[in-house]
């Protein structure tokens, strides 16, 4: 996901989170990013700042990496992406939408294309802090 | 955990007037091209058009347009690139002409990932091509874009047209509006479809006669629309745009 785009969802989400639980102020927001995503973490807090509506204008941003985990169905082999292990056009392929991994990697030990992402796609919101209103 | 891409799909989308899936119960049939005739005839109308291809797996709308050596742009998110007139969107983009190997899960990812991130902005019309059947894209369509429409296209088969009735039974059980039906391939004079789609308080929208110069057009969006299936989807797009402020 492109890191604009990205932090424009993130802020939107933590705005909806606090609607729902009724909070005046957020204090702090963590993010979870999957590996896959590659995510430009620089431009991402960049985004953030430029970006945000006064409910958050004195959260702390907390980001963390989801390490990721690849599963193959056929043989359950379990193995790490490596976007080193990629040409450059494909890691940006796989930035832009993670699920394009099938189309260039294969499982290590039997060479299916047939995985699961077990761990390291997606952005989430793992938590909103806030004071209640 | 909260998904935060689903919170801007709407907001993405807020400048599209009116978003139309084509889809079909069964594959064949022709959704792809009605799907990109349907997008050339609105946009050849003076209509600011978009053509989405969801079909992640079967992606083939970018070869009836002649799409090559186009990329979208990233300006806060994806800008999609104008292929003959149209804003035009794909997976292709990311795939290139390796096979897409998804499961239902890694469809509604990779359908959630492009709804949130593609910067569509003001058009008249969205098109998108849908995946056929009645499984994970409907479905996910269904609960992200409040404001779908659907048009259902099958061929003069009984085989295709039994699947039109799940798929309607479903769209109604949804309450998903479904502008119509749209007859392709047709061989015959009468064969019923036009009656049994009435049957199923469905709109008629009309036939398209099987042409064979449609294979030679692909690739030529304006030799396209001299076959009969452009020709077809104009007079198929006069019944339900009427409302729009633009006439065709």
């Amino acid at each position: 996901m492109h890191e604009w785009a990205l932090a424009e969802a993130i802020l939107k989400s933590a705005e909806e989170v606090a609607e729902k639980e009724k909070l005046k102020e957020i204090t702090e927001v963590t993010i979870r990013i999957g590996e896959l995503q590659q995510v430009e973490r620089p431009i991402l807090r960049f985004a953030i700042s430029q970006m945000k509506p006064p409910l958050l204008k004195h959260t702390k941003f907390r980001i963390l990496t989801a390490k990721s985990k690849l599963r193959c169905r056929v043989c359950g082999t379990v193995w790490h992406f490596d976007s080193k292990s990629v040409d450059k056009e494909t890691a940006e392929a796989i930035h832009f939408v993670p699920e394009v991994a099938h189309s260039y990697i294969k499982c290590p030990k039997c060479g299916s294309p047939d995985f699961e992402i077990t761990i390291g796609r997606g952005v989430w919101l793992e938590n909103v802090k806030g004071a209640k209103q | 955990m909260v998904d935060p891409r689903t919170s801007v799909i709407n907001e993405r989308l807020s400048r599209i007037t009116r978003i139309i899936a084509v889809s079909s119960g069964k594959g064949g049939v022709g959704k792809s091209m009605v799907a990109t005739a349907l997008a050339l005839t609105l946009a050849r109308s003076s209509c600011s058009v978009g053509l989405f291809d969801l079909d992640f797996t079967g992606p083939s709308t970018h070869i009836i347009l002649g799409a090559r050596k186009v990329q979208p742009k990233e300006e806060r998110g994806i800008i999609p690139p104008t292929v003959d007139g149209l804003k035009y969107m794909s997976l292709v983009y990311y795939v290139g002409d390796n096979p897409a190997p998804l499961r239902g899960v890694d469809v509604s990812n990779a359908l959630i990932e492009l709804l949130a991130v593609t910067q569509w902005g003001t058009l008249d019309f969205l098109v998108i091509d849908m995946p056929p059947g009645i499984g994970d894209a409907v479905l996910d369509l269904v609960r992200l874009i409040k404001r779908i429409e659907f048009l259902i296209v099958t061929t003069p088969s009984m085989l295709a047209f039994e699947t039109v009735k799940k798929q309607v039974e479903l769209l109604s059980e949804l309450n998903m509006p479904i502008i119509g039906l749209v007859e392709n391939m047709k061989m015959d004079k009468e064969n019923g479809v036009d009656a049994a789609t009435k049957k199923l308080g469905l709109r008629y929208l009309g036939a398209i006669p099987f042409d064979p110069k449609v294979e030679e057009a692909i690739g030529k969006g304006t030799k396209l629309l001299s076959t009969a299936v452009g020709v077809g989807l104009k007079e198929i797009a006069r019944k339900f745009i009427s409302k729009q402020k633009r006439e065709l």
